[in-house]
Parts: C-alpha cells; structure tokens; sequence
C-alpha cells in the first residue's frame, strides 16, 4: 500500500511540463492545415481526369511542390498528434498504450518521409 | 507492489456511451470529429499511395488511377472529401472554442448546423470542380 496521496502520484506521472506543448502544437498544425488542405482538395479536383503527365506536370512546379511538402508534414504531424490522443483515450492496458503510441509514431513517420520523398522526386527528377 | 483501489477499477472511456449518457446533436458531432479524424489519418495513406505511384511511373500510376476511378475509388474518395471538410469546418468550431468564443447552447448547437452545412456544401463544390470543369 502506498502512502503518497493521490495527488502527489498524480503529480508524479503528471505531464512533465510539456503538456501544453501538445495543446499548442495541435491547433497550430489545424490553422496551418486550413490553407493547405483547401489548396490540396481543390488542385486535385481541378486534375481529375488528367493522366500520368499532367499530373508530373503540376507537382513538377515549384511552388506546388513546396505547398505539397508543408501539406503532408503538417498532416502527418497532426495526424500523429490526434492518433495519440485516441489511442491515450481508449486503450487502457499499459504496455498496449505504449507499443501503439509508439507504432503510430514510427507509421506516421514512414508515411510522412516516403511521401515527401515521392513529391521531391517528381519535382527534382 | 500496488494494492487496487477503488480509483483503479473505475470504468474507463467509452463505458459510458448509450448505458448511461444521452446522445445530443452537439456531442453527436463531437464523436463525428474524433471519428473523420481517424478516417482521415488512415486516408493519408491514400494520399501517400498517390504520390508514390506518381514517382514510380506511368505504369504504376495507370494502376493506382484506375482503382481510383473505380466505383470503390470514387466512394473512399468521396468519404474522404466530406471526412476532411468536416473535420475541417468542426476543426475552426473548436479554435474558436480554444479563444473562448461560442460556448453556450444556443450557439454551439447553430454553429454545429453551420458546420455540417458547410461540409455538404464544399465537398459539392469539390466534385464539382472535379466533375464538371
């Protein structure tokens, strides 16, 4: 049986100070995403239809290119960031928490890098 | 060695949904948010796929562009669209919450109209762009 209080082993696991952190990370990420989700949506809508060329055409731009990369890892940053805040939620069995906390993390960051590197070799290529 | 206390057996998020909590329109759009937004973070690989079949030449993305015209393709892209609207539009209710604003019933209740209103209506546009220009 422990003697420390609830409070104090609260305070203990408690947020490391970073907790805010996380808060503002979040909705920085979601304003920045406003513009460039819109941008994106729109753009591919314009290129429905449109085959392999025209496609490699319009990511070949530099500035489409510089908007693809901010918009894929400012997405996959809040991606991350909102898939961990679920997985903290819902599952409650310890080591389960941290394998999928830490799997999210590493699947975010796979996705992330290869898609940007996809973008950066079309436009670089 | 920790012994179980009361505070360790208590039950734990969801437990609550349908036995002992009343849905409402407000925090039906709630648990909507939660749940586009996982959608839409499985729907990053979709975007991701694009873009590596994109890299990987004319034949791969041939491939890729065909599922996607498919009716299947057609229907997840379709969710994905109204998925990311909604979060979006709901996305701006909760900045707008973080600053304070829009936190009685009245208002939360007609921004969540606004904010449903606003996802048909931009993933019309979006299709419409799509389909008809």
């Amino acid at each position: 049986m422990s003697l420390r209080s609830p409070l104090s082993r609260a305070r203990g696991l408690g947020s490391a100070k970073d907790g805010v952190h996380h808060f503002w990370v979040q909705r920085l990420s979601a304003v920045a995403l406003i513009p460039l989700s819109l941008w994106f949506v729109f753009s591919v809508a314009q290129l429905a239809g449109g085959d392999f060329y025209a496609v490699r055409h319009w990511v070949s731009a530099p500035t489409v290119a510089i908007a693809l990369v901010l918009f894929l890892g400012t997405m996959l940053y809040h991606s991350a960031l909102g898939v961990q805040v679920v997985i903290e939620d819902y599952v409650h069995h310890e080591g389960l928490k941290l394998a999928a906390l830490i799997g999210q993390k590493f699947l975010h960051a796979v996705v992330g890098v290869a898609s940007i590197f996809a973008v950066l070799r079309v436009a670089l290529g | 060695m920790t012994t179980k206390t009361p505070a360790d057996n208590r039950p734990l998020s969801p437990f609550m949904l349908g036995q002992y909590y009343r849905f409402q329109w407000t925090s039906m759009l709630s648990i909507i948010h939660r749940i586009t937004g996982v959608g839409l973070s499985v729907g990053t690989l979709l975007v991701a796929g694009w873009l590596i079949a994109l890299a990987s030449g004319p034949i791969v993305y041939a491939q890729f562009a065909h599922c996607l015209t498919a009716w299947y393709g057609q229907l997840l892209l379709f969710g994905w669209t109204w998925a990311l609207m909604y979060h979006l539009g709901n996305g701006i209710r909760h900045l707008f919450w973080d600053m304070g604003r829009g936190f009685d019933i009245k208002t939360a209740e007609k921004s969540g109209y606004a904010v449903v209103f606003a996802s048909f209506l931009l993933t019309a546009a979006a299709w419409a762009v799509a389909y008809a220009l």
